[in-house]
């Protein structure tokens, strides 16, 4: 097992040293007109100073070279324009944890409502509420976010008697985002623990289980529910570690000073720094929620072994 | 899963009631009828099963059942056909013309009336033609790029699935790839290119390919080593002949589903790249588009027919291939036929 998580963990730094590699490289591939906001004033050497300030004259090995030199002694380089001469560290530490509390919030409510509702929903199989939370997944999957997130905000700021613009001191104004935030995950959480849950009801413990006369009820909770969760769970750890990312759309409708559309800014601004900071964090935070949700699926199932199954491969 | 018990009931009833009549004859035969050999017939002999099952046949007979889903791709269809014959329908504007009156002034947000069947927008331009040359586009792009991240999701899905020696390759390049923010490889691409709609669709088959593949992959490792596939790889078929005649077949239906899922997801994924500054010119109409442009007036209710109009096309279409979608996957599973 110790084996295995060394090896697993040192694949997963590998990784990320060539996506971090690709990026870097992508971004210098950039036109250089977007560096300076006023490029066609200027003279060829005044962009020639410019470039140099920047280190991007020097062949593209030694900028890489270098980069990661920084990174290994835990600097991630300042910004340049986004807030000119701030440490990337700093401006994310002010951003992230805006996103993280409002990740966290959605997080809680798509687990409270849509784990029960899928339960429900395998328990009634094609009754009235199966059918009706059907219509709900159908719904969310097949109407496009940016459409329902609209009118979300649109009638729901009515309803609430609260302004479009969001204010990050009142609770009343985190309840929109949230649940629109959730709506998705909701859906997601309910279908798959109904797949799963039916697919377990036909299995042969279940039968001695009714056999020996615990009540439907009792079946579908104890046995059938803690089965069927395992595949879910190996999703958690990723869920929970990409509230640090945020959502474009909701930061941006409702105007929250988080994560979310910093990563666009940033690249339009060409902000290289910053690209290569934010990517940083992402590129961790998937790599991360992989190895995570493994873990988490051995726990919580001790027939599966995760040793095992790389051998036999 | 309703479908399917019903349909053994009915199979295991013909069953019984064929054993009955059976029984029955024979009680009204004497001893010596039933005990007597059975001559030698040559014809009997060269008799073979024959069934005149059809599979595509079967399908589109399960499909034309849903009645639902039928009506939906008729509309559909219908749909589909009008955004193109529109703009030569009598008395059409231009969808990028902005329309002056007599005084040379814009006719702007004029509300839904007769001369403007669905209002203008905020430049003097005419609603009505602006919503159906976008759904044509935004038709367009969900079509080609569902089509195109099929192929090549198919081709390096089955073999990512079936061949071992590049599941380990693929799955790094998999591991790479899909922690590369789409958002930069997006801007990239419309910095090299010039931005329109196959640039769009490029773009997001770019970025859309791996999942397609990582999906096929997951199915084929299920089905890889099932025994009929043993059997044919002992026998020696060749490679190419085993991922074509006994792989994919066995998953039509799924990747049915997942194409038609597709469509509606381009659709979706070009209003975001829209609200995200990257989509198409304002001169190329698209859903994504006129939504965007209906998003900036939602303060005030009096506009705000410029964001449903384009909203109720956009949920119809993805809703409607959407259903389409369920409806021909659950037809192409061969369970499901009778």
């Amino acid at each position: 097992m110790l084996k295995y998580l060394g090896k697993r963990v040192g694949r997963s730094l590998l990784t990320l040293v060539i996506i971090l590699t690709i990026v870097f490289c992508l971004l210098r591939l950039m036109p250089i007109e977007g560096y300076f906001p006023n490029f066609e004033k200027m003279t060829p050497q005044q962009i020639q100073v410019g470039l140099q300030e920047m280190g991007l004259t020097d062949p593209l090995p030694v900028q890489i070279i270098r980069f990661f030199g920084d990174l290994v002694r835990g600097d991630l380089g300042t910004s340049r324009i986004y807030r000119a001469n701030v440490p990337v560290s700093e401006v994310l530490s002010d951003k992230v944890p805006v996103s993280i509390k409002l990740g966290i919030l959605s997080m809680i409510v798509s687990l409270c409502v849509g784990l029960p509702m899928g339960a429900l929903m395998a328990r009634y199989k094609f009754r009235f509420f199966d059918r009706l939370g059907t219509l709900f997944i159908v719904c969310i999957q097949a109407i496009p976010a940016a459409v329902y997130y609209l009118y979300i905000q649109l009638y729901g700021t009515q309803l609430l008697n609260v302004g479009l613009l969001f204010d990050i001191h009142n609770p009343k104004y985190w309840i929109l985002p949230v649940f629109s935030m959730s709506l998705n995950n909701i859906a997601f959480y309910g279908m798959w623990l109904r797949r799963y849950m039916v697919d377990e009801s036909n299995k042969d413990y279940v039968k001695l289980a009714k056999a020996k006369g615990i009540s439907e009820s009792g079946v579908m909770f104890k046995h059938i529910f803690r089965n069927a969760f395992v595949p879910l769970a190996q999703y958690v750890p990723t869920a929970f570690l990409n509230t640090v990312i945020g959502s474009i759309y909701i930061e941006s409708l409702y105007s929250i000073p988080g994560m979310g559309g910093l990563l666009v800014t940033v690249i339009k601004k060409h902000d290289n720094t910053m690209v290569q900071g934010i990517v940083l964090l992402y590129a961790c935070v998937g790599v991360l929620g992989l190895l995570l949700g493994d873990l988490l699926m051995v726990l919580l199932d001790p027939r599966i072994s995760l040793g095992k199954k790389e051998g036999d491969r | 899963m309703m479908k399917q018990f019903s349909y053994r009931h009915t199979k295991e009833a013909k069953l019984m009631s064929g054993m009955n009549e059976a029984v029955e004859k024979a009680a009204t035969l004497s001893d010596e009828e039933l005990f007597s050999f059975a001559g030698f017939n040559a014809e009997a002999v060269e008799r073979t099963g024959y069934s005149n099952y059809s599979y595509w046949r079967s399908t589109f007979q399960a499909f034309l059942k849903n009645k639902g889903a039928v009506l939906l791709l008729l509309l559909l269809a219908l749909l589909l056909l009008f955004t193109f014959i529109q703009p030569y329908l009598p008395g059409q504007y231009d969808p990028n013309r902005i329309i002056n009156d007599e005084s040379g002034m814009q006719y702007r947000n004029i509300p839904p009336g007769d001369q403007f069947l669905l209002g203008t927008n905020s430049i003097g331009q005419d609603l009505w033609a602006r919503i159906w040359a976008g759904t044509r586009t935004s038709l367009l792009i969900g079509l080609s790029v569902a089509l195109a991240e099929a192929l090549i999701g198919i081709t390096v899905g089955v073999i990512w699935g079936y061949v071992r020696k590049a599941d380990f390759i693929l799955t790094e390049v998999y591991n790479i790839i899909d922690n590369i923010p789409n958002t930069i490889i997006l801007i990239l691409i419309s910095y090299i290119l010039k931005p329109g709609v196959k640039t769009l669709i490029f773009a997001m088959c770019l970025t859309g390919w791996i999942q397609m593949a990582r999906f096929i992959r997951n199915q084929i490792l299920i089905i890889r080593d099932r025994d009929y596939n043993v059997a044919s790889r002992c026998l020696g078929t060749p490679t190419w002949k085993i991922m074509v005649k006994n792989l994919l077949p066995y998953l039509v239906s799924v990747i049915m589903l997942r194409m038609a899922l597709t469509i509606p997801a381009a659709i979706g994924n070009e209003v975001f790249i829209t609200y995200i500054g990257l989509g198409l010119p304002v001169d190329t109409p698209s859903l994504g588009n006129l939504i965007n442009e209906g998003r900036a007036l939602i303060t005030s209710p009096a506009l705000r027919y410029q964001l449903v109009y384009p909203t109720i096309i956009l949920s119809f279409v993805t809703i409607s291939f959407y259903i389409i979608g369920n409806a021909f996957s659950d037809a192409a599973d061969p369970r499901n036929h009778t």
